[in-house]
């Protein structure tokens, strides 16, 4: 079961980046690794804790279950275990669970000989993760400002930290993140839909691929980004929106400090509109 | 080392345009345009733009897309008084508003209280649908599958409940977004905080983890292709009816680092329902906001999702005038 029909010749000693052959071994499906055990170590021990939270927690109920970072008073400093502490060590397990699976993916990737583009991605959304609990807490002043985990918690953040900019629809950089989700999305179905048209085209008819595929959509919108640009484009699109995420939460605070609709204010009052004599809203 | 070069094209090589491909069926005005090649375009993708398919349905949607942004665009120019200077300026927060409550489902209301609305919707929806027509009959004209039609009709689904089939349900057109750029958002936000934020919603939670779910495959896939693109792995379609060591390596990837590997055509049909659901829940959470739901907050506190956090130290225990406590709150069991 855990070998593929080609999968044995691809499986070769190398590419670690610490170790050596030391991990240089699979279980199963999995390759291990150094940063194997070390994913392990981290997502254990972090399960664990939350567990343990949830346990002297006041509920068992799933969807309530929330592991709260310490109060603001505790500032940049420690706190207890049942006070925050918890959430501060998962924060760290975490962080090293994300780094130890990028780091895989990048031992992985050499042994295979193909390049680093997925664990670059995913260095996107660990950065995106890291900015909500250390690098804006940091900027803030205090761990509170990092986002609970537990299911409906964190969107209760997400809901209050918007609201206390008013509307976050405003944020410049919010846009942005938005247009790329939305965007990568409807890129996704583009290209999905694509590749199974062509590959599916219907009961006795020949399979289709690369010109079919470029001439439905030139002929549909006039231009065809091809096999590979279509690949770039939806990688590019992904990375941004996380990228764009965390530049959209970190100004919020640190950088601008009332609602976000005040910020748009400046395009009303460029001076050029007073030229005109059109000044203010 | 890394190899990044495939985030451009370095070298662009041009040769002759591409083959035309027979149409097959009847076939209205034909393609258009002279083909050309493109530096810029080249730069990421192919580089040859045109010819496009004119067609009975592209040109009827052009002209009812044409009509609806006449509409919405002179209505903007009228609300400043035909100064351009101030429609420039005011173009964010200009907008034209679904007709009020009192007009309920009323097709002719006075055009300056939503009659334009109306018509405007009326058109957009009219070329949206003809370029529905459009995608799948260019597809069937290939002799392809139709997927390409039935991802864009998910999206028309979600477009249609919250400008078409929601606003029935509810009795009024004034239930409907608005067309404007800050409108529509400031209509979000609302209808969001209007039925108890809309977060609790399970349909929304859903249409949410779809959204950021393709975005997540999109980076995968995406990053896996161009990964083995030196091994010529973005010819998908060849891939998956010829497998070549780009595939092979793809698939052990993923494998080695989760347990698991779609294949070159099973990784589509995952990218394609995860695009498409995002619409499909999301019609269904907005259709059943306020038609059999009131308040997803007191939705989640009835079903036990609502987290519940301790009082806040030394905060009087007084609401201001208007504000109910909520049972929940303070007595949750009592609530159930």
């Amino acid at each position: 079961m855990a070998l593929l029909s080609y999968e044995a010749k691809y499986r070769v000693r190398g590419g670690t980046l610490i170790g050596g052959d030391l991990f240089d071994f699979w279980v199963g499906p999995f390759y291990v690794g150094f940063f194997g055990i070390t994913t392990i170590f981290f997502s254990l021990l972090g399960t664990l804790l939350i567990i343990y939270g949830a346990a002297i927690g006041p509920t068992w109920a799933l969807f309530k279950i929330s592991i709260n970072p310490p109060p603001i008073s505790y500032g940049l400093g420690w706190a207890p275990l049942a006070d925050g502490g918890l959430w501060q060590i998962i924060t760290i397990c975490a962080l090293g669970a994300f780094c130890s699976w990028a780091l895989r993916q990048v031992e992985i990737a050499r042994k295979l000989g193909i390049g680093l583009h997925v664990p670059f991605a995913f260095s996107a959304a660990i950065f995106a993760y890291a900015s909500l609990v250390v690098f804006r807490p940091m900027l803030l002043g205090a761990w509170g400002y990092g986002f609970p985990y537990g299911i409906m918690s964190h969107l209760d953040w997400v809901s209050n930290v918007g609201y206390q900019y008013l509307h976050f629809h405003f944020n410049p950089a919010h846009m942005i993140a938005v247009t790329c989700f939305f965007t990568t999305t409807f890129m996704l179905a583009m290209h999905g839909g694509e590749i199974l048209s062509a590959t599916n085209p219907g009961k006795g008819k020949t399979l289709k691929a690369d010109l079919h595929e470029s001439v439905y959509f030139r002929d549909t919108i006039t231009y065809s980004i091809g096999e590979l640009g279509i690949h770039r484009l939806g990688y590019f699109l992904a990375i941004n929106a996380g990228v764009w995420s965390a530049i959209c939460i970190l100004i919020s605070g640190p950088f601008w400090t009332r609602g976000w609709p005040y910020f748009m204010s400046f395009y009303l009052n460029l001076p050029i509109w007073d030229a005109y004599g059109f000044s203010g809203f | 080392m890394a190899r990044f070069h495939t985030l451009y094209n370095a070298i662009q090589v041009t040769g002759p345009v591409e083959d035309e491909l027979p149409i097959e069926g009847s076939t209205f005005g034909g393609r258009v345009g002279k083909p050309f090649h493109s530096k810029l375009l080249g730069l990421i993708g192919e580089t040859q733009v045109f010819p496009v398919y004119l067609g009975i349905t592209g040109m009827l949607s052009l002209v009812c897309g044409f009509i609806a942004i006449e509409i919405i665009g002179l209505n903007f120019l009228a609300a400043v008084d035909w100064n351009v200077v101030r429609f420039i300026k005011m173009l964010p927060f200009l907008a034209i508003q679904p007709p009020p409550a009192k007009y309920g489902l009323t097709l002719f209301p006075p055009l300056a209280e939503g009659g334009w609305w109306l018509l405007a919707g009326f058109f957009l929806t009219a070329s949206i649908l003809l370029w529905w027509v459009r995608m799948y009959r260019r597809a069937r004209a290939l002799g392809m599958g139709t997927h390409v039609a039935w991802a864009f009709a998910s999206a028309i689904w979600l477009y249609l409940v919250l400008g078409f089939i929601r606003p029935i349900c509810m009795g009024s057109w004034s239930e409907a977004v608005p067309f404007g750029i800050v409108e529509h958002l400031n209509w979000t936000a609302t209808f969001s905080v209007r039925y108890g934020n809309l977060y609790y919603n399970p349909f929304h939670m859903l249409s949410i983890v779809f959204l950021y779910g393709s975005t997540l495959l999109f980076a995968m896939h995406g990053g896996t292709v161009l990964s083995v693109a030196p091994f010529g792995g973005e010819r998908e379609a060849h891939e998956i009816s010829d497998r070549g060591t780009s595939v092979e390596r793809a698939g052990c990837f993923w494998r080695w680092t989760m347990g698991f590997n779609a294949n070159f055509e099973s990784i589509h049909r995952w990218i394609y329902w995860f695009a498409i659901l995002t619409t499909i829940t999301g019609g269904i959470g907005i259709l059943i906001t306020g038609t059999l739901v009131d308040n997803w907050f007191l939705w989640g506190v009835k079903h036990g999702i609502a987290a519940e956090y301790a009082p806040i130290a030394g905060r009087p225990d007084i609401l201001p005038p208007g504000m109910i406590k909520l049972p929940s709150l303070a007595t949750p069991e009592g609530f159930r």
